[in-house]
């Protein structure tokens, strides 16, 4: 079911929820957190779909903040004239219409979402863990925004970015504990098959020292850079960075001071990879891209700050070389 | 070994457990279980990424298949019963490594073909050495299969670092002297910590979740005790009969079949102390004990009540009798409900008694443990006002819609004071993931991985058989059960029994 609140209040917006659940049964009972999602224009039905997802898994309230015509306003210079028209519209979407969430929709000119803790703590669920999410574009130090700070979890999307390789390295430089990155997420079926074989590698006893490691993938995917910083963190070794065409990781190699490498390769477009482990035969393995959703599910998952993600952006980002 | 992997930070959450390289050979693969849990299960594990790109799967069974026709009926299987979307690129991947034998159990040149195929799969698919034996074969073929593998040199591992487990299912035995000469047969061949004992109920999130509830917590544990606590009622109903397989059933009954092992597992977790830790052996050790403490409460025909179903309607269906289904004659004496009311010999437990119940066709299906508490000492209330007022009770669903209720008193709104029955709601499924994995996938995945928390021993199988033996012995002399109609929820029997204690079956 779809409300619309057209000129309204966020306690206004919190009152008809909670009207809504006495009138259609347990709507928001269970929900384990609530995600604040700070969309722009194209973004939010996407964004409301992926959080939609990944509400099968965790079942959460989704609060959309939508800044309108904020570029508008900016551009003919009249952020203080909407102070005195501050406007507030909102949609409540429950059932059918919004998965396993409930979703909040707030559309407001930049007067109102300047600052977003106040538009959005009457809606926010009592106890839970707040989640902020940036689909698009994200402020440089998102935990310094009202709603940054009071988030437990922060993920932004550096993909998303007009320069993704030079965001990540700012997402690098203003790191806080609790800030994640959906780039960071797209890796982990690799990180998972790279670890997988290194255990293979290691079966007999001490495996040979690490030489070198060497990671190439599309020249707009910052997941290239911190596979190659995770595993130059992680081995303790240099780590080279090469570009190639196509989209994301397209293959890694780690050599080793003696015997062969171990390479894990997927071709352009393609969904299998082959594994080649020192000593055994190449095997395909499948490494599917991964969606959005899939990601943002992967993320809510934990919400406590990713130490390992924070180590491999402060300590292993530096040692990649591009090559 | 003292190398860490160290792409593997325990910080590292996202990381999956995948486990190594290695291969499954089921026996029995034509059968129901294999077609219906084990090899959708397998496919979901690939899915989601947890088996090893090195792995293979083996099917041994008496059919003229090539491997193509094995993976053509596997493919069906996945089609159909497979719990996550199907994947061409997981299939393509997982299919390579699918193996067919033909062969009978019997001969022992179809397992040296069996061994042959094994080790192809070593150098072709790099599975390491590394095999697991799944029996999904009737109990009474375990002693034979085990020495075929020994004989054929499958049993042993050829190299220092590989591994050989074997995985067998319940019934453990029919008692407990049944029970020891089955191990003794599996444990000839294989040591004990290779022997994985598929209970598939301790698979299931809410099992596991029964000690979180009780151990992560502070408000649940002070109150776990006979200060607080009247009785406790395990239930495990099923709404169907035994359908097809009148040829296990038959003879076997619900008290071996679940009582045994599914219920009595459950009143462990119930009952058992704090373990020191959460690894396989302390919850083992404290497993064990309060099993040791359990017995049945009173003389078998006073602390027991079993049923069989007959024919009727249940639920608008026309349903056959027990003794007019396929496979069952007129004279079998197997019941289809069994009830005990059991005491737990303990210092928190004592005067507590656990009633559990199992049977078939009864009202519907539920699993659910219901610890139900005294009434409160003292009530500041008229007695009009709290004649409505039950029980206090918290009951641990175990499936379908896993999840633990609450009930408690609330007032009735209005002028008078009236205080009624409420509950307090949570779903597992509301809260979590509405997907979690199937009881198969995590065991099938923890055998891979040789973790072994979730498996029961020989120890605490032949703990429960010491429980049930006597009552078994005295049913055993005593005639036919009593009958109890379909859809309903058993025998006048089990509710006299309850009477006598001035107690009744929850409704579940």
């Amino acid at each position: 079911m779809i409300v619309d609140l057209p000129g309204t209040s966020s306690s206004a917006v919190a009152r008809t929820l909670v009207d809504l659940r006495s009138r259609y049964g347990a709507v928001a009972l269970g929900r384990v957190l609530t995600l604040v999602t700070l969309a722009q224009g194209a973004d939010v039905e996407a964004s409301i779909a992926a959080a939609n997802h990944a509400s099968h898994e965790h079942p959460l309230r989704v609060i959309v903040v939508q800044r309108s015509g904020a570029e508008d306003e900016a551009a003919a210079g009249h952020t203080s004239q909407a102070w005195q028209d501050p406007h507030l519209d909102a949609q409540v979407r429950v059932g059918g219409d919004a998965g396993a969430s409930d979703v909040v929709l707030l559309r407001a000119g930049p007067a109102l979402t300047e600052d977003v803790s106040s538009l959005v703590t009457p809606l926010l669920l009592p106890d839970a863990p707040i989640v902020a999410w940036w689909p698009g574009h994200a402020p440089a130090t998102t935990a310094d925004t009202s709603i940054g700070a009071m988030a437990s979890r922060r993920i932004t999307d550096a993909v998303a970015c007009r320069d993704p390789l030079v965001a990540i390295r700012d997402r690098a430089d203003a790191y806080r504990p609790g800030d994640g990155d959906l780039a960071w997420a797209r890796l982990t079926l690799w990180r998972a098959a790279l670890a997988g074989a290194l255990d293979v590698v290691g079966t007999h006893g001490e495996p040979p020292g690490v030489r070198g490691v060497e990671v190439h993938g599309s020249s707009t995917s910052p997941s290239v850079d911190l596979l190659g910083a995770w595993l130059a963190w992680a081995l303790r070794s240099s780590s080279q960075v090469r570009r190639v065409p196509g989209h994301g990781v397209a293959g890694v190699r780690v050599s080793f001071t003696e015997g062969d490498d171990l390479v894990l390769e997927r071709p352009a477009d393609a969904t299998l990879a082959h594994l080649s482990i020192p000593g055994r035969p190449t095997r395909p393995v499948a490494l599917p891209p991964r969606s959005t959703e899939d990601c943002l599910a992967e993320e809510l998952r934990r919400l406590e700050p990713d130490e390992v993600y924070g180590e491999v952006l402060r300590r292993g980002l530096p040692r990649v070389i591009p090559a | 070994m003292t190398w860490s992997n160290p792409l593997r930070d325990p910080r590292d959450k996202r990381l999956p457990r995948i486990a190594g390289p290695c291969g499954l050979v089921i026996f029995g693969v034509t059968g129901d279980l294999a077609r219906t849990k084990l090899m959708p299960a397998v496919y979901d594990l690939a899915n989601r990424g947890l088996l090893p790109p090195s792995f293979a799967m083996v099917g041994f069974a008496r059919r003229q298949w090539e491997n193509e026709d094995f993976a053509t009926e596997v493919h069906d299987a996945v089609r159909e019963h497979a719990r996550t979307p199907f994947r061409e690129s997981t299939w393509t991947q997982l299919a390579e490594g699918f193996r067919f034998v033909p062969g009978d159990l019997a001969n022992p040149d179809d397992f040296r073909t069996l061994a042959d195929t094994v080790a192809e799969l070593d150098t072709a698919q790099g599975t390491g050495g590394n095999h697991a034996f799944y029996l999904s074969i009737p109990p009474g073929l375990f002693d034979q299969v085990a020495r075929a593998l020994a004989d054929s040199g499958l049993a042993a591992a050829d190299a220092p670092d590989a591994w050989r487990r074997v995985v067998i299912e319940k019934p453990f035995g029919h008692d407990l002297a049944s029970a020891q000469a089955l191990n003794e047969a599996i444990e000839r061949v294989f040591p004990p910590e290779a022997v994985f004992r598929i209970d598939h109920y301790l698979g299931k999130e809410t099992v596991q979740n029964l000690l979180a509830l009780r151990f992560a917590n502070q408000m649940f544990e002070p109150i776990w005790n006979n200060h607080y606590v009247d009785h406790v009622q395990i239930t495990m109903a099923e709404d169907i009969g035994i359908g097809t397989r009148a040829g296990y059933y038959d003879g076997i009954g619900a008290a071996r079949d679940v009582i045994q092992n599914h219920l009595l597992q459950l009143l462990a977790l119930v009952a058992m102390e704090e373990p020191v830790s959460f690894d396989a052996r302390s919850v083992r050790i404290e497993k064990e004990k309060v099993l040791q403490s359990v017995r049945v409460g009173g003389a078998p025909d006073d602390a027991s009540a079993r049923g069989r179903y007959t024919g009727g309607w249940q639920g608008g269906v026309a349903v056959r009798g027990y003794v007019d289904e396929d496979g069952v004659g007129p004279s079998s004496v197997t019941e289809t409900y069994a009830a005990l009311r059991l005491h737990v010999d303990t210092r928190r437990w004592a005067g507590v008694p656990f009633y559990v119940r199992a049977g078939k066709r009864l009202g519907r299906r539920v699993t659910e443990v219901a610890v139900v508490f005294k009434r409160a000492p003292h009530l500041p209330f008229d007695v009009t006002d709290t004649a409505e007022l039950g029980e206090n009770a918290l009951v641990v669903r175990v499936q379908p819609d896993e999840g633990v209720t609450i009930r408690f008193g609330a007032k009735v709104p209005g002028t008078a004071m009236e205080v009624r029955d409420v509950t307090m709601d949570f779903g597992y499924s509301h809260a979590f993931t509405q997907d979690s994995p199937e009881a198969y996938e995590r065991l099938i995945l923890d055998v891979l991985l040789g973790d072994p928390p979730l498996f029961p021993q020989q120890r605490e199988v032949e703990l429960g058989w010491q429980v049930l033996d006597p009552v078994l012995e005295h049913w055993a002399s005593s005639g036919p059960p009593e009958d109890y109609r379909p859809g309903s929820w058993g025998p006048a029997g089990a509710d006299a029994m309850l009477a006598r204690d001035a107690r009744c079956w929850r409704r579940p």
